[in-house]
């Protein structure tokens, strides 16, 4: 089998959903011509014309306002977010029309859009572009929230979202996207959207978090298996909707859990699964759930700085250990 | 509605007095030379990403020029040479592109707000500043800039249109270059000019070559002018062009043609002004050679200025979030003032 990197996989989805269905289109700041700032979408223009591969203004409200249209009009859009700090300007489309279609015409209009946006730190990004927004996506009633680790998931789970009938929000980490490798099955595939991995088995705790976290998450595990600590490795990959049954599985059998992601810690997405957590399996804990996160506060636009607010192993390790001494 | 570009260099003309013209050249030579030394800086690893704006000095030297002293201006990300010409020191822009915290003090007196990154937020906050002049009954004019593509988001058509309905002292300064990254002007609208749109605000559009600094800086004087006596605001649009690439992380050969890109050289703003002021005998090689040796001089001070700014600090993530700091930042912010390590703050 390839070997490919998270860009080289969706860039493979796309290609083969442009290919299998008329209905979809790619669109956003600069994926045509330039083929995105990331290269995802690379030589897709050539490939399939400027209709169905084309720049749109430099407009994010717009770019949704757009998208939700060709929507309810029967086509399938995939709008790129240049970064996912620059999804702000969109708030409004996403929070008042996206999410609430299907509900306010009581069934009779989905939007089946996919909108991808490159998310989060550790590649010293300039202000607002390593933003996570995931929970504030994820407390938008109607949408789904998808964010990949690996580019053989990553690959089947986009083509899963361009089938799958409403919104979806797929989240890809920059620092991920040439930085991790992977056997990618050639030809179409997809997998099912809201199943967590466990990437990892383990008694003594369980780690749980998603997209640029997991990596930190496997080192922390592959430090504490040398001091003779196994733990659970949990990679959520669908917030929303949340596997709540594989998620409280894998606490129930460890009894002490550890969160991570790199947004704000205050009402970040972590804090929701702690309180899954609480709600369906106090009985087995052992410990207070505890959480690795960025600190309230603007991700750091300094780059000298910026490794003292992105979680990392060594304070994933230093949680396992409050949790495991409790 | 065709608009007439403002032009003077071309047809041989030379509207400013001599000091005026000079101190114009001045302020281009030593933005261009800033431009030139950041982007050496960056390849060295000694800057981050950068923004250049090399070719368009005459459009940012322009318009800062023409405002007065108690005048502000809120700028976007490429317009360093607008906020040298502010009087942003030097040592402090180099610390600001990199990302360096006390790079984005900027020192008091100098009024300039610190540049956004996210596109044509900054336009309605400018027409928010200007109106907070007026109620202060100082009524300081606000200049603000934005690129072609920046004119495609909303927040700026809403911008416009507040600053029209209050008749806010704004100048709307839209550094056309032709490109938003790779997509270019003709992907962004439908009009020739963006200043065609003026006339749908309520406000004068004026279309300036952007590469001509006496056509931006008169223009800009009268707007400014319009702007002071109470007349409201003016969209002034510069058709200008980017040497470089989108920043220092872009490759424009992707999206570009080497011929364009040596078709605007051609029209490179310092070399035509200061073409017209050696035609005029207020300008030679040997006072350009002097001139080199004061930038250069004048950097390198600057430079090591930069260079021994401390290191920073850990607790300054959490620092000036709110005028207080809540308990998340304070739980922070003591442990790591007490030494403590991350790993044991949580
Ligand atoms: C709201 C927002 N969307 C997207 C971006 C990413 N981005 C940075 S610069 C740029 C192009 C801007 O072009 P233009 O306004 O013409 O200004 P120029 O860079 O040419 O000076 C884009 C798309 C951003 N910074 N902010």
């Amino acid at each position: 089998m390839r070997v490919l990197n998270l860009v080289q996989a969706i860039h493979e989805a796309l290609d083969l959903a442009l290919a299998r269905d008329e209905r979809v289109l790619v669109f956003g700041e600069d994926v045509g011509r330039l083929g995105g700032v990331f290269r995802v979408t690379e030589g897709l223009q050539t490939k399939y014309g400027e209709d169905r591969v084309f720049d749109t203004p430099l407009a994010e409200s717009g770019i949704l306002g757009l998208a939700i249209g060709l929507a309810m009009g029967g086509m399938r859009p995939v709008a790129e977010i240049q970064f996912a700090g620059f999804l702000y300007p969109a708030l409004d489309q996403i929070l008042s029309h996206l999410g609430r279609w299907r509900h306010r015409s009581r069934g009779r209009v989905g939007l089946p859009v996919v909108v991808r946006a490159p998310y989060g730190g550790g590649v010293h990004t300039p202000e607002q572009h390593a933003d996570s927004p995931e929970a504030i996506l994820g407390h938008t009633p109607g949408v789904k929230v998808v964010i990949p680790s690996s580019p053989e998931r990553a690959k089947g789970l986009l083509l899963a979202a361009l089938e799958d009938p409403d919104p979806v929000f797929f989240l890809e980490a920059i620092k991920l996207y040439r930085g991790v490798r992977a056997e990618v099955p050639e030809g179409y595939y997809t997998l099912p959207l809201g199943k967590a991995r466990i990437l990892r088995e383990g008694k003594a705790a369980t780690l749980i978090g998603y997209g640029g976290m997991v990596e930190v998450m496997l080192e922390a595990a592959e430090v504490a298996a040398r001091e003779g600590v196994e733990v659970m490795v949990v990679d959520l990959e669908t917030l929303v909707p949340l596997d709540e049954d594989t998620l409280l599985a894998a606490v129930r059998e460890t009894g002490r859990a550890v969160v991570v992601y790199e947004a704000m810690r205050t009402g970040g997405f972590g804090a929701e699964i702690a309180a899954r957590i609480a709600e369906g399996a106090i009985d087995y804990l052992q410990a207070p759930v505890v959480r690795v996160a960025g600190y309230d506060a603007p991700y750091p636009p300094f780059s000298a700085v910026e490794h003292f607010y992105r979680p990392n192993a060594k304070r994933v390790l230093a949680a396992l250990r409050r949790v495991l001494r409790y | 509605m065709k608009l007439k570009v403002v032009r003077y260099l071309d047809r041989g003309e030379f509207p400013l007095g001599a000091e005026e013209a000079l101190a114009l050249y001045r302020a281009m030579r030593r933005a261009r030379f800033f431009d030139e030394k950041a982007l050496t800086l960056q390849r060295q690893g000694r800057l981050g990403v950068y923004a250049p704006f090399m070719g368009q000095e005459a459009a940012q030297v322009g318009v800062a020029l023409a405002l007065g002293e108690g005048d502000w201006v809120v700028p976007s990300y490429r317009e360093s040479a607008l906020l040298l010409a502010r009087g942003l020191p030097i040592h402090t822009l180099i610390l600001y592109w990199r990302a360096h915290p006390a790079g984005w003090r900027f020192p008091e007196g100098v009024r300039a707000v610190n540049p956004y990154i996210p596109i044509a937020t900054q336009i309605p906050q400018a027409v928010g500043l200007a109106l907070a002049g007026r109620y202060r009954g100082e009524e300081w004019v606000v200049a603000t800039s934005i690129g072609d593509g920046g004119t495609s988001e909303g927040d700026f058509h809403e911008g416009l249109n507040f600053a029209a309905v209050f008749r806010a002292p704004v100048v709307f300064l839209v550094q056309n270059n032709g490109y938003a990254i790779s997509v270019p002007k003709s992907r962004q609208m439908r009009v020739d000019y963006i200043a065609q749109r003026a006339e749908g605000y309520g406000m004068p559009g004026v279309v300036v070559d952007g590469n001509d600094a006496f056509a931006v800086y008169l223009e800009a004087k009268k707007a400014v002018e319009r702007a002071r006596k109470g007349e409201g605001p003016t969209l002034l649009e510069a058709l200008t062009y980017r040497l470089a690439p989108h920043t220092t992380s872009d490759d424009p050969s992707r999206y570009r043609s080497k011929e364009e890109e040596e078709a605007w050289r051609q029209k490179d703003p310092v070399l035509r002004l200061r073409k017209a002021l050696e035609d005029k005998g207020l300008w030679d090689e040997e006072r350009e050679k002097a001139l080199l040796e004061e930038l250069e001089e004048e950097f390198g001070r600057e430079l090591s200025l930069a260079d021994s700014a401390p290191e920073p600090r850990p607790e300054e993530i959490v620092e000036h979030v709110y005028a207080e700091m809540g308990p998340d930042q304070k739980r922070v912010w003591e442990a790591l003032r007490r030494g403590l390590h991350l790993e044991e703050v949580g």
